[in-house]
């Protein structure tokens, strides 16, 4: 009977808690208002960015199927002549799967950890009003204004002198404790709005700290938890400083190096590269194409309150 | 309701004490649970970039360990003639973001607000290269503006023939353009979002008060936005401390120092130079611009954010 109790809360507020994040929906019905009237100089404006941005996209595409020779013969925006996946088997020869797969161990470390610790974090500045508390979060806003990137030397410093450098563990580290600060904003945001009685009624019957980030913060804060995710998950993919600086070796290349060190070993073999470029970018789009709403609001939601 | 404590919890832990009777009835937990975070940014971001200050008074070259110098690091610093170029550098490309990417960006967010079958197609296709990694942005964009076999030798693209990265004149303008073209789409979201928070009344009022399309826009969209200018502007000011990847790829700092940005300094002193002392004077300067520049603007922003929703009543 009591577990009935200390659960029903949960289920019972759950619509008004995950309101937020939909907030945006009986907004977004409101502007067909305007669309009475077409705005022909905004689609001429629309459109012709759009043909800015799928420019380089087509071409990066198309140039990945051409033969080396045909690359140079074709014009550039015409579809290969030949086409080919010549391109995309040197890549995969030369060690992509490898790469692809230190990035994947990378970016879901990272992740995970720092969506973890930040989450518990999170609890505490959203819960506990202690000064040291208050302190911490005004720590984690002053990060969101520092060029992290500062730091690279030290970093350097410390993880040589633990015996870290040229691992993996080397990227996922630092990559996670960069992603804390805006981390802890989200979810502090986030979890500020789920209504305090919830908490207060747990803890009366009894709940511990960690019965409640289970059983209450855990299932709430899952939405903003995807959306930070996916969030931290793109920038540590796409993070290049770290492996730059901290890995050495092949075997822990990570993917946006590896583009690079493909554009110095290749140099003249453009549809190469580009085979490359398409490659690394194949697991975050079909991210987007699966997961789009929570990446666009994991990229807003940090900003936009 | 005396087993509660069993029941609900999975894990056994014993009851807290009554000293902390106050933080129970509130439900916040132990501050224990900022320890994990606390240890990881504290660290590896914080402890890192305290030590930057120390580091900035050594001689090291990234082996071994690193000698007391002193303040001659700072003093080449201040005396390089470079660093001044750099400063330039990184401020012309601070200032060309913002007027670049701000008013496309918000005239991209405004119009893809509102709903419509070809809008949300093309915010569809705004957002991909947002998606992508710098180095990729880079490569792509490097090999696309080669004068021998880039986009330039398409029919009708003939003015494109120029070799804009290997111009110390347009290689800059180049560089600005290409992170526009990477992140107008994370700011055209921001907009996006503003635009929909606008109360719909207020365009009906003007409308009834027979102000027209433009009207609105500057007598609405853009004061009720105010506050989304200052949160993009300040990403795109304290992110111009951070464009590294972009430039180092596609023009590794040059011709000569036009894109040498400071962080890229930093970086080229630091790990190519072999001068990890002077690279950290670079990397304290960097930290010390970037919160003037932000605690600036959230100053700023505070007050418009004040301003702008009481303009909105």
């Amino acid at each position: 009977m009591s577990t009935t109790t200390s659960v029903d809360p949960v289920r019972v507020t759950a619509p008004p808690v995950t309101a937020p994040p939909t907030k945006s929906a009986p907004v977004r019905r409101r502007p067909s208002l305007f669309s009475k009237h077409t705005n022909i100089p905004g689609g001429l404006g629309g459109a012709l960015w759009l043909i800015i941005v799928v420019i380089p996209l087509y071409w990066v595409l198309t140039t990945s199927f051409r033969s080396s020779t045909t690359f140079f013969s074709d014009a550039p925006l015409s579809l290969p002549s030949e086409p080919t996946l010549a391109n995309y088997v040197k890549v995969f020869d030369s060690g992509f799967f490898g790469y692809f797969t230190n990035s994947v161990i990378v970016t879901i470390a990272a992740v995970i950890i720092a969506v973890f610790v930040s989450l518990l974090a999170a609890y505490t500045i959203a819960r506990n009003t202690h000064v040291v508390s208050r302190t911490a979060f005004s720590l984690v806003l002053l990060g969101l204004a520092v060029p992290l990137q500062a730091a690279i030397i030290p970093i350097f410093y410390m993880l040589s002198q633990m015996g870290l450098y040229d691992t993996l563990l080397a990227l996922i580290i630092p990559s996670a404790a960069f992603a804390i600060p805006i981390t802890v904003v989200i979810l502090v945001n986030f979890l500020r709005d789920i209504p305090g009685e919830l908490f207060e009624s747990m803890r009366l019957d009894g709940a511990t700290d960690w019965t409640m980030l289970w059983k209450l913060v855990l299932p709430l804060s899952r939405p903003a938890l995807i959306t930070v995710g996916i969030y931290n998950a793109l920038g540590v993919w796409n993070g290049f400083l770290f492996p730059l600086v901290l890995t050495q070796s092949p075997s822990v290349r990570v993917l946006p190096l590896a583009l690079w060190s493909f554009q110095s070993e290749l140099t003249v073999d453009v549809p190469g590269i580009m085979a490359a470029v398409v490659m690394s970018m194949i697991p975050i789009l079909t991210l987007y194409i699966f997961g789009r709403r929570q990446l666009v609001a994991g990229l807003t939601a940090g900003f936009g309150k | 309701m005396t087993t509660v404590t069993t029941t609900t919890g999975g894990i056994r832990a014993p009851r807290r004490g009554s000293a902390l009777a106050a933080r129970q009835r509130s439900g916040g937990p132990s501050l224990w649970f900022l320890l994990p975070a606390a240890l990881l940014f504290g660290g590896f971001a914080i402890l890192p970039l305290l030590g930057a200050v120390v580091l900035s008074f050594t001689q090291w070259s990234g082996l071994g360990t690193p000698q007391w110098l002193g303040a001659d690091n700072w003093l080449w610093f201040v005396t390089d003639p470079v660093t001044y170029t750099t400063l330039g550098i990184t401020f012309a490309v601070m200032f060309g973001s913002l007027l670049v990417q701000g008013p496309i960006s918000m005239l991209l967010g405004v119009w893809i607000a509102r709903s419509g079958g070809f809008r949300s197609f093309a915010g569809l296709i705004f957002f991909v290269p947002l998606l992508l990694s710098s180095a990729a942005v880079a490569l792509a964009y490097k090999n696309l503006l080669d004068p021998n076999f880039g986009l330039s030798t398409q029919d009708g693209f003939g003015w494109l023939a120029h070799n804009w990265l290997g111009d110390k004149n347009t290689v800059l303008i180049m560089v600005i353009l290409v992170i526009a073209w990477h992140f107008v789409p994370l700011h055209t979201l921001l907009y996006q979002g503003g635009v929909r928070q606008i109360p719909a009344s207020l365009y009906e009022a003007a409308s009834i008060d027979g102000a027209g399309k433009i009207m609105q826009f500057f007598t609405i969209t853009v004061p009720q936005l105010k506050y989304t200018i200052v949160t993009s502007s300040t990403l795109i000011v304290v992110g111009s401390l951070t464009y590294f990847d972009l430039i180092f790829v596609m023009t590794a700092g040059g011709p000569g120092y036009a894109t040498r940005v400071l962080p890229l300094h930093m970086y080229l002193t630091g790990f190519r130079s072999a001068e990890m002392g002077k690279a950290s004077v670079i990397a304290t300067v960097l930290v010390l611009i970037g919160l003037v520049l932000s605690l600036a603007l959230t100053r700023w922003s505070g007050f418009s954010k004040m301003k702008s929703q009481q303009e909105g009543m």
